[in-house]
This record gives C-alpha cells, structure tokens and sequence, in this order.
C-alpha cells in the first residue's frame, strides 16, 4: 500500500473536527436574515438532553460489547439460513484480507432484507398481466423476492442432493462453488424461477451485506468497509480532497446519532 | 364529483427546478401561484441519516414508488412495451425539488450547435449527413438568445466553474470559483494537455464556498463527503429548489404548495386551458384547481402524459410522421466509458462531490471533423469524482471472475485504485423513437402509464465507441497500467442503470406543424399553457440537462408574465 501518511489513524481529530466546527458555522441557508439549520444544524440546537435510559446494573460477567440482539432471523427457517450463510461465504470468502459474508453477518442481513419491503418488492410494479419479455426488458415474474429465495433455496439443496448426495451447507467448498455455478450460467433446470437471475440476486444482496451500514445487520464491525479503506459515514473530505491517499477510519451512522 | 376550488392567476404540476424556478419569477412578479406536486415535502433536515448507500443509493428512497406509477417500454413497434417493474436504466424522482433533488449538480450550457444542429450540420456536411429516419431539428432559438436565461440560472445556484475554452460565449463568468481539483483530476489536466485537447473544471451546483445568490439565499460550502447522486445534501450546499427558490416565492405570501396532490387531467375549453383536475393522494379525493395560466412543469414522463390523457395537441404518429405529442423521445449515450487500473497509487475515491470532476469538449458538439464519421455530434469526455460507494462501485478487470476469492481481492485492491473516464455521449432523435399512451398497462388510479419506445442505432453505437476509445487513451496518457474499453454498445436495456436524462415528448420548435412548444415554452396549440422542462429539447446534447431546463424555466417565466399582460403568442 502506499500509504504515505505518517499517522496511521489520524481520522478523527484531523478529519472529523474540524469539519464539524465548520460545519456549525456553514450548514443552513439564510433567506432574509433568517437562517434556517441544515440536517445537523436542528439536533446541535437542542439543550435539553434526555437522561439516557439507565445503565444496566453492573454484574461481574457484563461483556465488553453489548450483545447483538439483531442476530436472530426474521424470515429464514433454519437450514435456509445455512445454506445462504455458506453460499455468500462462497460469493465473499474470509481470506487475509479480512473476513468473508459469514462473520460480517451477511446471511442475517439478507435475512432481514427480505422480512421487509424488500422482500414483498414493496415499491415496485407488480400489477398483472405478466408476460414473458425480452432481455432488456427486465424482470417481468410476479413472484417476489421472498417468494424467489424460497424456491431457489430449496432448488439448491435438491441440486445439491442429486449432484454430490449431501445438502448445500455440508458439501466441501469446491462443491459448494460447482452448485453456485452451475445457477450463475442456468445449467440448473428450473421451471419457476430463472437460476442465473438468482444468483444475480444473491451476488448483489451479499454486496449489500458486505458494505450497507451496520445498522442493516451485515458489516460487521465496519469490517467490510476497513477491508477496503472505505470510511464510511463521514462529514466532511474537505481536508484531504486535494491530498495523496489516506486510510481513514471508519465511522457509522451510529456514531453520527451519538452526535448529540 | 370534484370539489371546486377558487380560481388562482397561475397552477403550476409539479414542484423540482421548473416548477420552482417559475413559481419564484411569478410571485416576485405579483401572480398567485399554487403549486401541486404528486410526492411528499422534502427538507434539509430530511437528510440527516442520507449517509445511506443502502437506503438512498439501492433501495432509491427518494424516488417515485413504481408501484404506484411506472413506465412501460419496448425496443421497436413490432414487440409488447412491458411495465418497467424495477429501477435500472434511470430514476424518477419525487417530492417537493423532485429530481433537482437527487442530482449531482453537474450544470453545463449546451453548445451553440446544440440549438442549431439541424441547419448547421446540413451547412457544413451536407444533407445525406443526416439519416433519412433521424428527425434532428433546430430549437427555435439560438444559444446567443438563451445566454442570459443561462446566466440568471447560474447566479441563482451558485455555480462553481471555470470557462469552458470551447463553449459557447458568456456574458459573464460563473457566480463561483471552481471546486477544489483532486489529485486524480490532476492528472487528467496533465494528460489532455499534454494530448493538445482542452480541460475545464467542470461546472458545479456544489458550491466552491459559501455564497449569497441574488435572491437574498445564502448557502454553505460542499464538504466532498460523497453523497450527491440518488441522495439529498444536509448541508443546503448543492443547489436544489428546496433550498433556493422555492424559499424565495413562499416569502411572497403568493406561493401555495400542496404536496401530495397528483395531477390528471388539464382541463380545458376550445383552446384555452381552464385548470386542472388532482386527486389529494392522502384522502383519494378529486379536486377541481380552475387558473388563467397552467404551467406543466414536471419531469418529461409527466408533462407528455398529462397532454396525452388530457387530449391537448395532436398526438405524434410515427408511421405518417405527423402531430408532436410524443415525439422526438431521445436519452444519453453514456456507456462511452474507459475504466483505468493504477498498480502502484491510490487515489481518495471515497471522497467527493456530485459535480466534482474535469472535461474536455474537443469531441463534444462539431468541435471536430465528422466528414469521415459515421456519426453526428458526440459529448464531453469527463473524469468525475463524485464518491465511490462500496456496494455499488467494484469495478475489477475486465475478464476477471465476479465472485470468489479473486473477485474479493480484485474488488478490495482496486477500490482506490481505478479511475473512469466516461463520455456523455449526446442522443439524436429518430422518427420510431416516441412517448404514447400504454394500451394495457394503469397505475394506481386506472390511468394509462407512458409507454416508451426506444432502441440505440448505428449513430449511438459508432458514438459510444469512438468515445471510449478517447477516454482509453487519456487513462493511458495518465499512466493506468491496464485500460478496460466498451467494446460495443449493444441494445438499448432497461435494466442497468445509464442516465436519468430522458428528453423530447413535447419539443420546441419554430412551427406548430413540427413542436409543440414555442421557445418560451408556450403550447401552440393553447397559448394559456406553458411546458417547462427536457420535454421540450428536440434531441439530447452531450451534457447534463439541467441547466438548459433551468435556462429555459426562466425565460417561461418571462414569456408568462409577458403573455399575462399581452395575451396571444409571446414573441
């Protein structure tokens, strides 16, 4: 890497700081005289601080990190969770980069992807009739995402079965790779669902998973985004726009709620 | 039955740029003006958590909900259009400021030969330069007689630029300094200097520093934190409508906006529009607006429609050529793109803003020699660094798997370490590309979608190739170890996200036999009716539209105000 900073977390005095005082004396607009705050502008007004809800009572084996309540599944029975769970490990793999799909939580994040509007294609046209269309004519099924994985799912697994006789998630890696293969080209025949679209689907959800905020469930940590230098949710580059590159470090939108 | 409201002087459909810009002309100018947009109030406050790749970036939060309205599209007349049931190839924005909302800021003028193309292309190559079926025209109007509208429009946003050296001539320079230049832009300011060709900053609506337009708003500088497309600026520092001039015609007292309420049909009697009909989405309730003056102002999917449903103005047919309406649907050529490996730098390609890049025009417009081409016209080549957001921004070699342990290292060690190229390549209208009615298809209320019938051809395909290879050799000259170059266009697809830069349907012209609208955007069929907006850019020029719908709102607010005492066609 040419990193040619000297510091090597030199993020949040350098960067955030400053930008945030400037930022007090920048954000809103004025009409007449009359400045009206920008998104932060409103919450920095505020005085009164609620007193937070208490501290639970200390006790001798309080972990360091509170526990991760979201890591419960809302959609997924228990053998589709594994089997999305080893496929996106397979689409994203821990190497010694960092970690894969599996510890940034990938598998949960799709999980909750499709408990909610994503799931049900909420905002998107779904009024009959269906007609089979071309190519570029985009997807024109009536099922919904939800829906799609249910089947898809289960198709790998039968796959899975007639090919090397075990389920998805028992079979070795290169198995795992030769299931996931065979729907990324449609060797796979299935008569409800496209294989190959699925995979599209599963490819682009685990992206997702890998580098959506944290708050969505995946990215663990901000690991996905550390593994690439991504900085996340940050207010201001107006230091370093002009500068060599910098490995800043990340920040989520947690961090910008406890701006408070 | 419709409740019926007290008449206003003006009803304005739609509330983004257009309608924003105008409703502030009227106001200041003394009319009433009420102001109805389909989709909800948008502030900068809304903003607060838009740091949300996911949210606003892939999941388009701020767009329309298709599953209330879409679009439909085919390729050709021979085949069923199909309802776009998903976001790909461009967005649709919604809410108070509409797209002006979710843009990037980029605010270019287009070029002296954009509004002539026809009559200059014909001078200068002949007429068998044009394809019999290409149905290119002239605007109507000069780029001389829009300067000024230009110039208003960029005092107003605050525009941060530098000249243009192979633009058309300005009566003034921008309102702001150029946006600061990064070291990737650097480098593409080296290289086309040294290739002979021409850089300029490209024209922001970010804000260099802090500025004070004339209308008394005072703005922020933009902090380059790399949220501007597909999301909202918590900083008030890109310019939106929310944020400059729809303050400025509610402080009149004579601006009413109604959100929420969603146009269908202008009403009209014999040649004159009386008003509108809208349902209040919140309460399903039909109300009657009767105004002297209705101003269509919508994005060009909604100003076309609303003529078409409401039956105003001849329908365009495109197997006898005749009537407008619809006619001349064109878009952007824009996957003329290179991408460019650097083995040993990394650039910040996290950091950015919207309208933070450098161009060249030496391949935009007739800047070149197309005698031995087999295209017209062309587009700015550009290296923009508007913020690489990881879940949609891995580009990785091409020929590379797309999955797998290489993909992730590939995709990882490339995040800082690729630069695009891209050209904005312009779009040539065609006799079979057109807007209509959708036979089949109904949104949410059993009222027809717009159905669009759109393919690339030969033009857009020597176009898009040509540009990418211009963009290969200025990535090279830069010193990418590896260069990845669209080999070939391929059909025009819904699916992949290309340009929200959708134009024609309701064009300018110079007669009523050929546009809809006269160059101040009046309707010439019903001169109390004005159509603001790309609908009316008889084909699309190798840059953003913005600032040419912007230019053109100003001057329809001048020709309203004009036909308001005058009445008839404004001349």
């Amino acid at each position: 890497m040419e990193n040619n900073d000297e510091h090597k977390e030199p993020a949040k005095q350098d960067v955030q700081e400053p930008s945030r005082r400037r930022f007090l004396v920048n954000a809103g607009f004025a009409i007449g005289g009359v400045v009206v705050g920008g998104a932060l502008g409103s919450i920095i007004g505020r005085k009164a601080k609620e007193p937070a809800a208490p501290e639970p009572a200390p006790t001798e084996e309080k972990p360091a990190v509170p526990a991760n309540y979201n890591r419960a599944l809302m959609f997924f029975n228990q053998e589709q969770f594994s089997i999305v769970d080893a496929a996106t490990e397979r689409i994203f793999p821990k190497d010694a980069n960092g970690p894969g799909a599996k510890e940034l939580g990938v598998a949960f994040f799709i999980d909750h992807q499709l408990a909610g509007d994503y799931g049900f294609n909420g905002r998107e046209y779904m009024s009959p009739p269906y007609f089979k269309g071309e190519k570029v004519q985009g997807y024109q099924g009536h099922l919904k995402r939800r829906e799609m994985y249910d089947i898809a799912l289960q198709e790998m697994e039968n796959y899975s079965q007639a090919q090397f006789q075990k389920g998805f998630s028992q079979l070795a890696g290169e198995q795992q790779d030769e299931v996931l293969k065979a729907f990324e080209e449609d060797a796979v025949e299935i008569t409800t669902i496209s294989p190959s679209g699925f995979f599209k689907i599963l490819r682009s959800n685990t992206l997702e998973g890998v580098y959506s905020d944290p708050l969505y469930g995946g990215n663990a940590n901000m690991d996905g985004w550390r593994m690439r230098n991504y900085p996340g949710n940050q207010m201001s580059f107006t230091s370093i726009i002009d500068k060599d590159f910098k490995t800043i470090a990340p920040s989520s939108l947690q961090d910008h709620m406890a701006a408070k | 039955m419709a409740t019926k409201l007290p008449k206003t002087d003006v009803v304005i459909v739609g509330v983004g740029w257009a309608g924003g810009i105008i409703a502030s002309e009227l106001t200041k100018g003394g009319l009433n003006v009420v102001g109805l947009e389909k989709g909800r109030s948008r502030k900068t406050e809304d903003y607060y958590m838009v740091h949300d790749e996911l949210r606003y970036g892939v999941r388009y939060d701020l767009m329309q909900d298709l599953s209330k309205e879409t679009v439909t599209f085919r390729s050709n007349e021979k085949i069923r259009a199909l309802p776009m049931r998903q976001y790909g190839s461009f967005l649709i924005g919604d809410g108070l400021g509409g797209s002006g909302v979710h843009w990037n800021g980029q605010t270019y003028r287009f070029l002296p030969y954009d509004f002539e193309i026809r009559s200059k292309t014909i001078e200068r190559y002949g007429k068998n330069k044009i394809p019999t079926d290409m149905t290119i025209l002239d605007w109507g109007i000069t780029y001389d007689k829009l300067e000024p509208y230009y110039d208003k429009f960029e005092k107003m946003a605050g525009i941060s630029g530098d000249e243009n050296p192979l633009g058309g001539k300005r009566s003034n320079p921008y309102p702001t300094p150029p946006m600061i230049k990064s070291p990737a832009m650097v480098k593409f300011v080296e290289a086309t200097t040294k290739m002979k060709l021409h850089p300029y900053m490209m024209p922001s609506a970010n804000l260099s520093e802090t500025y004070t337009n004339p209308d008394g708003i005072s703005r922020a500088a933009c902090q380059y934190c790399g949220y501007c497309e597909r999301f909202g600026c918590e900083y008030g520092a890109k310019a939106d409508p929310v944020v400059t001039v729809i303050p400025v015609a509610k402080k009149t007292g004579k601006f009413e906006i109604r959100t929420h309420s969603q146009v269908r049909r202008i009403l009209h009697n014999g040649n004159k529009v009386t008003g509108v009909m809208y349902t209040d989405v919140t309460t399903g309730k039909e109300i009657e607006q009767p105004a002297d003056i209705v101003v269509l102002t919508g994005y060009v999917f909604n100003n076309v429609r609303l003529l078409l449903m409401s039956g105003i103005g001849k329908p365009y047919n495109p197997s006898t050529g005749t009537g407008v309406i619809g006619k001349n649907y064109a878009y952007q050529v824009i996957k003329g793109a290179s991408v460019g490996f650097f083995e040993k730098e990394q650039f910040n390609n996290f950091a950015g803003a919207g309208a933070l890049g450098v161009n060249i025009d030496d391949y935009n417009g007739d800047n070149f020699d197309h005698s031995n081409l087999k295209f017209i016209h062309g587009g700015s080549i550009s290296l923009s660094q508007t913020g690489q957001r990881p879940i949609l921004n891995n580009p990785i070699p091409g020929g590379s798997p797309t999955w797998g342990p290489e993909f992730k290292n590939n995709s990882l060690k490339y995040a800082n370490r690729a630069l695009s190229v891209g050209g904005q390549g312009s779009s040539m209208s065609y006799r079979h590309h057109f807007l209509d009615l959708d036979p089949t298809y109904k949104d949410t209320f059993g009222d027809p979608l717009m159905r669009l019938t759109f393919d690339f051809e030969d033009q857009d395909r020597e176009l898009a190739k040509f540009l990418a290879g211009k963009c290969g050799e200025i990535l090279k000259e830069m010193g990418a170890n590896h260069v990845d170059s669209l080999k070939e266009l391929g059909p025009y697809d819904i699916v992949t996200y290309q340009s929200t830069h959708n134009t024609g349907g309701a064009i300018m012209g110079s007669s009523p036999e050929t546009s809809a609208v006269n160059s101040y955007s009046q309707m010439w069929d019903a001169d109390n009716l004005f159509v603001v907006g790309a609908s009316s850019f008889p084909q699309n020029a190798g840059y953003n539209p913005t600032g040419t719908v912007g230019a053109l709102a100003y001057r329809a607010a001048e020709g309203i105000l004009k036909y308001r005492t005058k009445g008839g066609l404004v001349e």
